[in-house]
């Protein structure tokens, strides 16, 4: 890791997240999850594009998919157990990314691309032109899933603190899975995939199963997000899928500094609240932030991310290394 | 399906088939040749549009806007090439996809500020409004067989460019090695900049003649994109009759699933993109070393 993080700074930041409800008025509790939820979106497919070195442009779908799930889990009248609900969600959107996976990982390169691109909006397709989730209107959650276990309900995701910290919750969990599935041995195989394909497969790893294990992992893990998002908006439409959504959390990943977990949380944090200071500025924000985006890439190679390290650089007079 | 429905259906796969070439030409060439992955590619589709409902209402003529709106389009794509694209060649794919994403964000936003985000139609020009009677009640609108004629006819200069003139041989060149025309002396990047400008052109040029069927609305460039990388897919990255053919199927698969299965047509053409996936995964018609 190039850079160090001091970890006082991140203890403060789990404090100011955990008190947060306390002092700061509903909106900002809102806004806040919101921003977690894109958090664990932006985590999970980090894990495709910083760790495994796929740039999966359709993401978005198994977002959406998990999120419609729990919307079609609901009955008319009452709720659906969050027990249920919640792994049900996760697991069709790791089947969707399962089955996707098996075609799209026959591409590589640019075709990967394109190919990820085309099926999540195969599945935007079938949520807007079908009735299934009430086409392109979306469709409202009757009601928000039931926590309780054995007679005891813990938390209710109806209020608006409880499910901040759900969202909160989850995050962490998420967060903890993927370090722990990145320092095993199949996680250290998928980094090895991103540095050098070929020569895994010379070590005998059928590098084809790993990336499939991947695409899975991350869908289920972008459901987790779906399915939060659901929760807190209660209201589900194709947009959801769309590949703006998909775009966005590319952007997400690069502003945070790919192939790091930390850095997609503030990717994330960066990447919503820019929209809210320029949508603040102007109602065509949309050119501001398109603006931003091609002069990065043009003049700042590697990102927000890399910036500290030129500043520093630039500092100590050192030349860039490679 | 009597005989008449079904020759105007086919008339209408042949004719959404041939414009989707339009773009899918441009954005496979500038793949093939430059290496890049143009998601902006579906803007310049409805910046064409755009500029056929604004010249066209300004001058009260289509083929007059036709005649300064291509060559507009192809300064532009010029412009845009020696501006931006060009410091994209040596990036890597996640760069350039990012670069082009704000490129849409942009043009789009662009497209709501000097224009507005209404749906707006444009007029067929009065030469080309009569329809040929089929049957008694059916008929086909001239205008369709006009987009038809029109986008063949590029197929085939097309087809002649690149095998016959001195230009498609230094674009076939520059295709398979770079550094290798770059020291025969040849200029590679004029090359580059020639190939993008057409293709913006191509682009463009399709969104102007498809104003009048198909009505100028915001977000018609991504859908347009999308089922252009399938038809790239399906065609292999590089392959301009890989392209061809796989509009032409693209355009029957939408039109008679439209016709078929009301509800699922959209995701027809996925189905397609994931069967030609399977039985093979570079594409139809994929070149090798192309």
């Amino acid at each position: 890791m190039r850079r160090r993080v001091i970890p006082g700074v991140n203890f403060l930041l789990l404090v100011l997240l955990l008190t947060l409800p306390w002092f700061a008025p509903p909106y900002y509790v809102e806004l806040i999850a919101k921003i977690l939820v894109f958090a664990i979106f932006a985590m999970s497919l980090d894990l495709l594009i910083g760790f495994t070195g796929l740039v999966s442009f359709g993401h978005a779908a198994f977002f959406g998919i998990a999120a419609y799930s729990l919307v079609l889990l609901t009955p008319h009248a009452g709720a659906v157990s969050l027990w249920i609900a919640l792994p049900v969600a996760a697991l069709a959107a790791a089947i969707a990314a399962f089955v996707i996976g098996l075609f799209v990982l026959r591409t590589r390169g640019v075709y990967f691309i394109m190919v990820t691109l085309a099926f999540a909006q195969m599945v935007f397709s079938l949520f807007h032109d079908t009735k299934i989730g009430g086409g392109s209107d979306g469709v409202f959650l009757n009601s928000r899933p039931d926590a309780s276990l054995f007679g005891f309900t813990p938390f209710d995701l109806a209020n608006g603190v409880h499910a901040y910290y759900f969202v909160v919750a989850m995050l962490a969990l998420t967060f903890l899975l993927l370090e722990r599935v990145l320092r095993s041995p199949f996680g250290r195989v998928l980094v090895g995939i991103r540095s050098n394909e070929h020569r895994m497969q010379s070590l005998g790893y059928a590098t084809y199963r790993y990336k499939l294990g991947a695409f899975t992992l991350a869908g289920a893990l972008a459901g987790v997000a779906g399915f939060c998002y659901a929760v807190l908006f209660a209201f589900v439409n194709p947009e959801l899928l769309s590949w703006h959504r998909s775009g966005d959390a590319i952007l997400m990943v690069i502003l945070g500094g790919m192939g790091s977990l930390g850095g997609a949380i503030a990717g994330a944090f960066a990447f919503v609240s820019m929209q809210e200071f320029f949508s603040q500025a102007t109602k065509h924000w949309l050119l501001l932030m398109g603006t931003a985006i091609v002069l990065t890439v043009l003049f700042l190679p590697g990102g927000l991310a890399a910036v500290p390290d030129r500043i520093r650089r630039a500092l100590t007079r050192e030349r860039p290394h490679g | 399906m009597d005989f008449p429905s079904f020759l105007i259906q086919v008339l209408n796969a042949v004719q959404y088939g041939l414009l989707l070439f339009l773009v899918a030409s441009g954005l496979t060439l500038i793949f093939g040749i430059m290496g890049i992955i143009n998601l902006a590619h579906g803007s310049f589709y409805m910046i064409g549009a755009y500029l056929a409902f604004v010249l066209s209402s300004a001058t009260g003529s289509l083929m007059l806007a036709l005649a300064i709106g291509v060559p507009l389009a192809l300064i532009f794509g010029w412009l845009l090439e020696w501006a931006v694209f060009t410091h994209l060649y040596k990036r890597d794919h996640l760069e350039q996809v990012l670069l082009t994403y704000g490129l849409i964000l942009f043009f789009e936003e662009a497209r709501s500020i000097l224009v507005d985000n209404d749906v707006h139609s444009v007029a067929i020009p009065e030469l080309l409004q009569a329809s040929i009677a089929l049957t008694e009640t059916l008929s086909y609108p001239v205008y369709r067989l006009f987009i038809s004629v029109v986008c063949l006819a590029i197929a085939v200069a097309l087809y002649f460019l690149i095998r016959y003139t001195r230009l498609g041989m230094m674009i076939r060149a520059g295709s398979h090695d770079r550094d290798m025309v770059a020291a025969l002396g040849i200029n590679i990047n004029l090359v580059y900049r020639i190939v993008f400008a057409l293709g913006v052109a191509l682009a463009a040029f399709a969104g102007m003649i498809a104003a009048p069927v198909s009505t100028v609305y915001p977000g018609m460039g991504s859908h347009v994109l999308i089922v252009s990388f399938v038809i790239v897919v399906i065609g292999g990255i590089g392959s301009v009759w890989g392209a061809l053919l796989a509009a032409l199927v693209i355009g029957f698969t939408d039109t008679f699933g439209k016709v078929v299965f009301p509800d699922y047509a959209g995701i027809l053409v996925y189905v397609v993109m994931a069967a030609v996936l399977l039985w093979r995964p570079e594409g139809i018609l994929r070149k090798s070393g192309g």
